[in-house]
């Protein structure tokens, strides 16, 4: 270490004033430096935290998105819309059509059932 | 065989004794430490180091213990002529020397307030001084008092060396006071650890009549916004950063505030709990058990019975006065410029002593405002006080 002031010397309270001024000075410069670099670090912290929260947020909306939809079976065109017709009936019309026009179940595409007798009366 | 002569085998067993050779100031020094161990004892002023102390004291000033053979502590052989002027001669003292002698060794190199810094850095958590920055602005105006006390003490016509182990008892901190004490007046050491941690014992009686005198009932009843959580990787970088920020700037405070920090970082990095938990307990209890020991051992009643030990006690505790009045009158300041965010009190809490500076600027908080809690408040400028002390006590040694 550097010693700055010879051993065992006497100031006079000029020389102290300045001494404990200087002294003084530097702890609250670096104390200021401390408090300017934690700014510093909680921004970049709080940034980068924000942006990966961001991220999952979006990723977690995706997954909803794609659960909320109910998974289709391979080869299949979606749901089929019916009105006023049990799904067991659709079924079984839907078997029948099939059979009728010799195609196979997965490359028709039924868009809606609709029961017709009461509008037939 | 020869006729046994009872009369010179007591005679001679008498003296050699201590009671033969006892000195009107070993009896004031066995008092004095009676009186210490009372207050630690009984008292509970800072007992884990201050029951130590006073033992030291004791041991070292009964008499018969002070004669060259039978010595525990050999004071000449760290502060005389031949040591000042050629080194401490270790070997000397590892051969020859008495138990305190032997224990003063971690004293003198430094390794026992730096040992205390690793708990003291273990058992601190910087998060509200994170989430609150500008504690730290409290924590540098509590250094005042160092300075004042450096000012009065010089004006006193102290050397530099014994003003500048007197001013950093402002700082309210035991090991730092230690370190700089041991480097630069250390025939004054015991008196110097013996009204810092008095002092520090003090804290709940010296500070509140300071902070009630500089603020207004309407400041003292501010209720302060939460603070915000601290996320982990600030804590984790942050004693890397101040280590490599103040070490570079003051290489002469990196014993201390190195060892701060590394312990902090123990503590706070998740991944080293062992060594945190040795480092916050069985290490620090060893650690306090060597230091107050051999502290006290230095307080022999030829140096310390002297009129300059009587002007230390009382610069001691205007150094704690302006340290208190410092805080408390930028908590002021800071409290005008946020209009009214900052309840003042805190700012007397930028003493080290942490945490019981902390709890008195709480306490006196929760008088004036039952629902004020100001504990974690008052933990930002505490431990920021605790890197404002040390980086003055780095300045002092690079002075001096």
């Amino acid at each position: 270490m550097i010693e700055l002031i010879a051993a065992n010397t006497k100031f006079t309270v000029p020389q102290g004033l300045l001494l404990a001024l200087v002294g003084f000075l530097l702890v609250i410069c670096v104390l200021f430096v401390l408090m300017g670099f934690i700014y510093l670090l909680s921004f970049i912290v709080r940034l980068i935290e924000n942006k990966r929260k961001a991220s999952t947020e979006t990723g977690k909306t995706e997954e909803k998105g794609s659960a909320g939809a109910p998974a289709l079976a391979p080869g299949s065109s979606g749901a089929v819309k019916l009105n006023n017709v049990d799904e067991r009936t659709a079924a079984m019309i839907m078997a029948i059509v099939a059979d009728e026009m010799q195609t196979p179940l997965n490359e028709l595409k039924f868009i809606s059932i609709k029961d017709v007798t009461e509008e037939a009366k | 065989m020869s006729a046994v002569n009872i009369g010179e085998i007591l005679k001679n067993l008498w003296a050699g004794s201590g009671y033969s050779m006892i000195h009107w100031q070993q009896v004031i020094m066995i008092v004095i430490a009676c009186g210490l161990l009372f207050l630690g004892i009984a008292k509970k002023f800072e007992p884990l180091l201050l029951v130590g102390i006073a033992f030291g004291m004791l041991l070292t000033n009964l008499p018969g213990l002070n004669v060259e053979s039978a010595a525990l502590f050999h004071s000449e052989w760290w502060t005389g002529e031949a040591a000042v002027a050629n080194g401490v001669d270790y070997v000397n003292i590892l051969q020859h020397g008495g138990l305190l002698d032997v224990l003063y060794i971690g004293v003198k190199t430094g390794l026992y307030p730096c040992l205390i810094f690793i708990g003291v850095g273990a058992m601190t958590d910087f998060g509200p001084m994170l989430a609150n920055p500008k504690s730290l602005i409290l924590g540098a105006a509590a250094q005042l008092g160092i300075y004042m006390a450096l000012i009065l003490a010089i004006s006193v016509r102290f050397t530099g060396e014994v003003a500048a182990s007197v001013a950093i008892i402002g700082g309210a901190d035991g090991p730092t006071a230690i370190f700089v004490t041991k480097e630069l007046a250390p025939e004054r050491l015991g008196a110097i650890a013996i009204a810092a941690y008095s002092y520090m014992a003090l804290i709940p009686l010296i500070q509140p009549p300071i902070m009630r005198a500089l603020t207004t009932k309407k400041e003292r009843m501010i209720k302060m916004d939460q603070l915000r959580t601290v996320s982990k990787k600030e804590k984790i970088i942050f004693p890397i950063a101040v280590t490599i920020i103040t070490c570079v700037l003051l290489p002469s405070v990196a014993p201390l505030l190195g060892c701060l920090m590394f312990g902090n970082l123990l503590k706070e990095c998740g991944v080293t709990e062992r060594l945190s938990d040795t480092a916050q307990n069985a290490l620090m209890n060893i650690v306090t058990l060597f230091l107050g020991i051999s502290v006290g051992a230095t307080a022999q009643f030829e140096t310390f019975l002297t009129f300059d030990t009587l002007m230390i006690v009382g610069l001691g505790l205007l150094a704690f006065c302006f340290s208190t009045a410092g805080g408390v009158l930028m908590g002021k300041l800071m409290c005008f410029i946020t209009k009214g965010k900052i309840n003042p009190l805190i700012g007397a809490a930028g003493v080290s002593a942490v945490p019981m500076a902390a709890r008195v600027a709480h306490n006196e908080g929760k008088k004036w405002n039952p629902d004020n809690y100001l504990l974690m408040h008052a933990m930002g400028p505490n431990v920021a006080g605790v890197i404002g002390s040390a980086v003055a006590a780095g300045f002092l040694l690079a002075l001096f």
